[in-house]
């Protein structure tokens, strides 16, 4: 399949190919870091520090038509060390000046170059292909929490609006003990006892209903129905019936995870195709055999796509239980009532640890997904 | 369906033995409240009759269905839309938020896609964190947002629309990267054949070829986009809206209450899914892209 890049630099037979030719955004880019560079400079920001970041993208321009790699490693450190030395500044409000936000965004055009250069880097080796696809990512990660950390401390945006990366990261550090009493609660009970038995329950129904056309043509259309219901609302419901603790947030969640497990699995068991049911019928398979053999393996994929589905809906619908009611401990629980104390900064850690949790959750899936369904055409072309 | 048969019979057949077990499941988990009202008043009825006053109790563990419906009547047919006691007017309330929602996550969705369809950097290092982004529970941030969204003055639909925002552009962006990714390789050929632009290749082909995947993620994002308004109304007080009744129901032990809610967000979910169908169906027969 062509990218949209390629047909940039399609050229029509009778025009002579040049040498080199920037890309799009690296005319734009490169030329805009040293603009801001420079503007910074002439708006009396440290002058030093300006004409170097202008520097190095002339240079980064230069070495562009050399080797990709050398400018993407350039443009790379000096924005790190701008970034460094930025972070630094914005803590002394005599020096938070508009030339202070030139340089910021000139650091920060030279970091987007950066991430340009390797997106472009071509390599067959499977190693550095690895390496790029983490390290893109990562950057513009970081670059996030770069920007959010100068924007919170140079404009000294109040601590309960919108609290600084370092601040969230010294509370994370300083409460550990909560973090992980409220990850037990929510996560390791309610989210993973919940999500199993919804998962397993679903799976359990569809092979069941499996040999009932009937069944199959009424419970279909009902579960797609119920997959786009809002069925956090049972929540009140689940926490008068099973009371305040676990049990209420994880029967939540076996009800939110059990119709998207349903719907795909029975949508999994129909993907053989009649040529693989034809061989196993000369194998003079029986049904269970032809089920585990053939129709459970090839339904994976869908099986797969509910489980990742599912480990979202499953934070959600653990932690929006916890609003209705709750022992002392839990995700939800500590973020509504810190709200209330106006600790933005715990819940903001809190949310760090649900992002991460949910983050790995997903991850891990993915991954076993890769180890289960290697066969998959999906799999074997990335 | 392929494998051939109306679909209108089994369905009908499921949903009347879903109504029956509920049915069911009311006398089961009410009787026990019948009993204990018989105990302490020292009578003891028969089991019919316990079982007949199962299903009109005020404040019943699980109300019955023609007691949830006769609530749904009470509240939209018989009260004053405007009245704060009538479930149109808090429907109407969430359905404002949730659309809004809806509308801006669609086109920050589209935008999105199509950013990281023309660019190669933004595809690799956008796409994992939009993948990332959906993974933090944005339901449970929503209280946050909302009392930092009015301390900076933002009030009203706003914040609770940005909720529904925030998990609606999920599912357009990524249906619209592939959307926009599915033309043929023979087609973007054909279109540099032509020599056409980068943009006239977008709209004469690229959008074209991405709309029904448009419409697909578009139904998700609506029944998506109208939780996130249901519960971007918790932590606001409970002053109006379907969240607020569910709230308010959980509050006063009011389960017919819940259950009403519930059910007609459940509809309206299912309406603003069927309308968002037929859209798409409308559109890609007039793009001739869908032939029957």
């Amino acid at each position: 399949m062509s990218k949209p890049g390629e047909s940039m630099t399609y050229r029509h037979p009778g025009t002579p190919a040049r040498r080199f030719t920037y890309r799009p955004m690296e005319r734009v880019l490169l030329p805009g870091a040293s603009a801001f560079a420079i503007g910074g400079v002439l708006l009396h920001a440290s002058p030093w520090f300006g004409l170097g970041l202008a520097l190095a993208a002339f240079v980064a321009m230069w070495l562009l038509t050399q080797s990709r790699l050398s400018a993407a490693l350039i443009t790379g450190y000096v924005s790190a060390g701008a970034a460094w030395y930025l972070v630094a500044q914005a803590d002394q409000p005599e020096l938070v000046t508009a030339g202070f936000w030139c340089h910021v965004i000139a650091a920060w055009l030279l970091a987007w170059a950066c991430v340009e250069q390797l997106a472009a880097i071509a390599t067959q080796s499977r190693l550095y292909q690895w390496i790029l696809g983490v390290l893109i990512p990562v950057l513009f990660g970081v670059w996030l929490l770069i920007l959010w950390e100068l924007v919170t401390r140079g404009l000294e945006v109040p601590q309960v609006l919108l609290p600084s990366p370092s601040q969230i990261a010294q509370r994370f550090t300083s409460s550990t003990h909560i973090l992980w009493a409220d990850f037990r609660q929510t996560f390791l009970k309610a989210v993973l006892i919940g999500y199993t038995i919804g998962c397993a329950t679903g799976f359990v129904v569809a092979i069941l209903i499996d040999r009932s056309p009937f069944l199959q043509r009424g419970l279909l259309p009902i579960g797609n129905l119920v997959s786009a219901l809002p069925i956090v609302g049972v929540a009140p419901i689940m926490v008068m019936w099973f009371g305040f603790d676990w049990p209420s947030k994880a029967a939540v969640v076996i009800i939110m995870t059990f119709f998207p497990m349903l719907v795909n699995t029975v949508a999994g068991l129909g993907a053989a195709q009649a040529m693989q049911h034809d061989l196993m019928k000369t194998y003079a398979a029986s049904y269970w055999q032809s089920l585990f053999k053939l129709r459970i393996p090839e339904a994976m994929p869908f099986i797969f796509n509910a489980l990742k589905i599912n480990s979202t809906l499953a934070m959600i619908g653990a932690i929006v239980a916890e609003f209705f009611g709750t022992p002392t401990v839990g995700m939800g629980f500590r973020i509504s009532t810190e709200v209330g104390r106006m600790n933005v900064d715990m819940v903001w850690a809190e949310i760090a640890v649900a992002a991460m949790a949910g983050s790995l959750f997903y991850g891990a899936i993915a991954l076993l997904e890769r180890v289960v369904t290697f066969w998959h055409p999906s799999v074997r072309s990335s | 369906m392929s494998r051939g048969g109306s679909t209108l019979l089994p369905v009908l057949v499921v949903t009347l033995a879903i109504i029956l077990l509920w049915y069911a499941g009311a006398a089961a988990l009410n009787l026990a409240w019948e009993r204990s009202v018989a105990q302490r008043a020292g009578t003891s009825p028969s089991l019919i009759a316990m079982l007949g006053n199962t299903m009109n109790q005020e404040r019943p563990v699980l109300p019955a269905p023609h007691q949830v419906l006769h609530e749904i009547a009470e509240t939209t047919i018989h009260k004053k839309i405007t009245s704060k006691r009538s479930l149109v007017y808090h429907a109407g309330i969430t359905l404002s938020s949730s659309l809004l929602g809806f509308a801006l996550g669609t086109l920050l969705g589209i935008l999105l896609a199509v950013a990281i369809v023309y660019n190669q950097a933004l595809n690799k290092s956008l796409l994992p964190w939009i993948i990332a982004s959906q993974t933090i529970p944005i339901l449970a941030i929503a209280p946050m947002i909302i009392v930092v969204l009015n301390a900076v003055g933002v009030q009203g639909l706003l914040p609770k629309a940005f909720i529904s925002m925030y998990l609606s552009f999920f599912p357009v962006a990524v249906g619209m990267v592939k959307g926009l990714n599915s033309p043929e390789s023979s087609y973007l050929d054909l279109m540099r054949t032509y020599n056409a632009s980068r943009i006239q290749t977008f709209f004469k082909l690229r959008l074209p070829t991405s709309l029904p995947y448009l419409f697909t993620s578009m139904k998700v994002a609506v029944a998506i986009s109208l939780v996130g308004a249901i519960v971007a109304e918790l932590p606001t007080g409970a002053v109006a809206g379907l969240g607020a009744r569910l709230l308010a129901g959980s509050y006063y032990g009011q389960t017919v209450q819940i259950w009403s809610a519930l059910v007609v967000a459940s509809v309206l979910a299912a309406l603003l899914v069927v309308l968002i169908g037929w859209l798409g169906d409308w559109v890609n027969r007039r793009m001739g892209l869908l032939r029957e």
